[in-house]
């Protein structure tokens, strides 16, 4: 594996090299080079803000192919909570299983199932742990990433246990090999996803060692699929295998529901985590027992490899029917067991200017130096998303001030106006030549 | 590690009354230390003590001033202001004590933990203050 896999990749042929993505960037991870979006491998946690902002479309989530199944004699998929919200209402969730099943798929996990063992299992944790609160939720893999690069102090307040997909992959892997007597290898586990961190979580996990996951593809890529067969769909074979509660994940404040706690903060969008972290990393949440944080606004169902508008899909989640706890299987101990992860995510300094103190400060007063000649209006123009990252850039060696239009501007208009002042001088042999006031005594 | 002359000084306005913008010297302090490859532990204790001080100069007194110097060996934070000044220092070092009026209680500050906060999470803290003159703290945390 690669020191850097991301799933967020730029379509070089569409990127007109604008600069909308480099403002939105919550890490200041791309740079505009020579007309093209670059993004900054070690600075980038995958959270698609950029999917999102690109007007031409020129950010992609790097799904794996439809075709990768037949690499597997059996297949199970894993729909994400957020799939069901994307569809009318009038499509039940059951019906939604059965027509991911005729897709080609011999058994069906739900992801809410494994968001209802995780809740379990945090309910299990706080309860043993009450002293290291307050517990930041470790689902979005795009907050643990950012956490990894902004914020080490605060990596080990990460609750630790993996996420409902890898517990829903683990188990399901483990249920259909029993129920149908096959070798894990023959199987390929699926997951259908509203956002390209979970990919990236697959392909280069940070907790555990390897995913349980062989494939991620977009909850966008599989819409138009299930849509033309849903209509015609049996249904009777289907069984709903998770609460509401565990659906409920897919929205912002959705996992702090069933958490035997009321003194959680949900904050949803990057920058608002951005925020509601820097306060926690002064102290000031101290008091505070949970934190439930989501890189999309709105939750998964904001994810950018979702289809249905946000708000329209939060509120069919709001009108979706209540499924009695009598209707689902109860959660087994065995579903639970190896679900808490023992190696928190390691720091990835990206903002130390210098490993030797000394050297670091002399680059910072030069950078601060630089800040000032510049004009402070964070336009862009240069490729780096404000003034300040410009002087970091410089500072770093990765750009130069003529990088900055309004400098380059002046040094040109100083150029010009020495070239006016050289072109009126002539030299004393020549016509026209002015004699000096001060020489003009000497004679 | 060995003397150097290498020093950095920064200075930022406190401003009175200003609860929105309060905490903004410490969080900037807090990136300048991130960008010099400071620890997370010493960032972590100056941020929080740097954090009360100023919350303390915009409570008590009409804002102030922070001087903060970092040097490879540490980093000392000095708030000033010129409030009313701390007639019993010994006394307001003691978790607890508070001379917040109600408003300030109402909006969730106040409760007497600031100074006992502040020698908390430094190495090395001075309280110097006259009343009716105002009151300079001196805050130290070391590097190495």
């Amino acid at each position: 594996m690669e020191k850097y896999y991301h799933s967020v990749i730029l379509d070089k042929e569409l990127c007109m090299g604008c600069t909308n993505c480099i403002k939105k960037c919550p890490t200041e991870a791309i740079r505009v080079q020579q007309g093209k979006a670059k993004i900054l491998n070690e600075k980038c946690i995958d959270c698609g803000e950029c999917i999102r902002t690109c007007p031409y479309k020129a950010k992609i989530a790097q799904t794996d192919s439809w075709s990768l199944m037949e690499n597997y004699k059996y297949k199970i998929a894993l729909p994400a909570p957020s799939l069901y919200m994307q569809f009318d209402l009038k499509y039940t969730r059951v019906q939604i299983l059965a027509a991911i099943k005729k897709l080609g798929f011999d058994y069906i996990y739900e992801v809410a199932r494994g968001a209802d063992i995780v809740t379990k299992a945090s309910n299990l944790y706080i309860e043993k742990h009450k002293e290291d609160m307050p517990f930041i939720s470790s689902a979005c893999p795009a907050v643990v990433r950012l956490l990894r690069v902004r914020f080490p102090e605060l990596l080990t307040r990460l609750m630790p246990m993996e996420s409902p997909m890898e517990v829903s992959a683990a188990n399901a892997r483990r249920e259909f090999c029993k129920m149908h007597n096959v070798s894990p290898e023959e199987v390929g586990v699926f997951f259908i996803s509203p956002c390209a961190a979970k990919i990236t979580s697959v392909k280069a996990p940070l907790v555990i060692s390897k995913s349980n996951v062989d494939g991620v593809f977009g909850i966008k890529t599989v819409y138009p699929k299930l849509l033309r067969v849903l209509s015609k769909i049996d249904t009777s074979e289907v069984k709903l295998q998770a609460t509401n509660g565990g659906v409920g994940w897919a929205v912002s404040g959705g996992e702090a529901v069933a958490l035997n706690t009321e003194n959680i903060i949900s904050v949803d969008g990057i920058q608002n985590v951005v925020h509601v972290f820097e306060e926690l990393e002064d102290g000031k949440l101290d008091d505070v027992d949970f934190i439930e944080a989501s890189a999309c606004t709105g939750g998964c169902l904001g994810g950018p490899l979702t289809v249905e508008n946000l708000y329209v899909a939060k509120n069919r989640f709001r009108r979706y029917e209540e499924i009695r706890k009598e209707d689902i299987k109860p959660i087994d101990e065995s579903e639970m067991t190896n679900i808490q992860f023992d190696k928190y995510p390691e720091y990835v300094d990206i903002t130390t200017l210098d490993s030797d103190i000394t050297v670091a400060m002399r680059k910072l007063r030069e950078m601060n130096e630089i800040y000032k000649q510049l004009p402070a209006l964070d336009c862009g123009a240069c490729g780096s998303p404000s003034c300040r990252a410009l002087a970091e850039d410089i500072v770093r060696g990765k750009a130069n001030i003529e990088s900055c239009i309004f400098v380059l501007r002046s040094r040109v208009r100083e150029l010009a106006k020495e070239m006016m002042e050289l072109e009126g001088l002539m030299p004393p042999v020549m016509e026209g030549h002015i004699v000096p006031e001060e020489l003009k005594d000497d004679n | 590690m060995g003397v150097s002359g290498e020093v950095l000084k920064l200075e930022y306005d406190i401003v009175a009354e200003d609860f929105s913008s309060a905490g903004e010297a410490s969080s900037g302090v807090k990136k300048t230390m991130k960008t010099l490859g400071i620890s997370p532990e010493v960032i972590r204790k100056v941020a929080i003590a740097m954090y009360e001080a100023e919350i303390n100069a915009v409570i008590h007194a009409d804002g102030g001033k922070a001087y903060v110097t970092i040097s490879p060996e540490k980093v000392e934070v000095v708030i000033e202001d010129r409030g009313p000044g701390i007639p019993n220092i010994d006394q307001a070092m003691q978790a607890g004590w508070s001379t917040a009026p109600e408003n300030i209680r109402e909006m969730g500050f106040g409760a007497g933990m600031g100074l006992p906060n502040m020698k908390r999470y430094t190495d090395e803290m001075f309280v110097e203050s006259t009343v009716g003159v105002g009151t300079k703290v001196t805050l130290i945390v070391y590097i190495s």
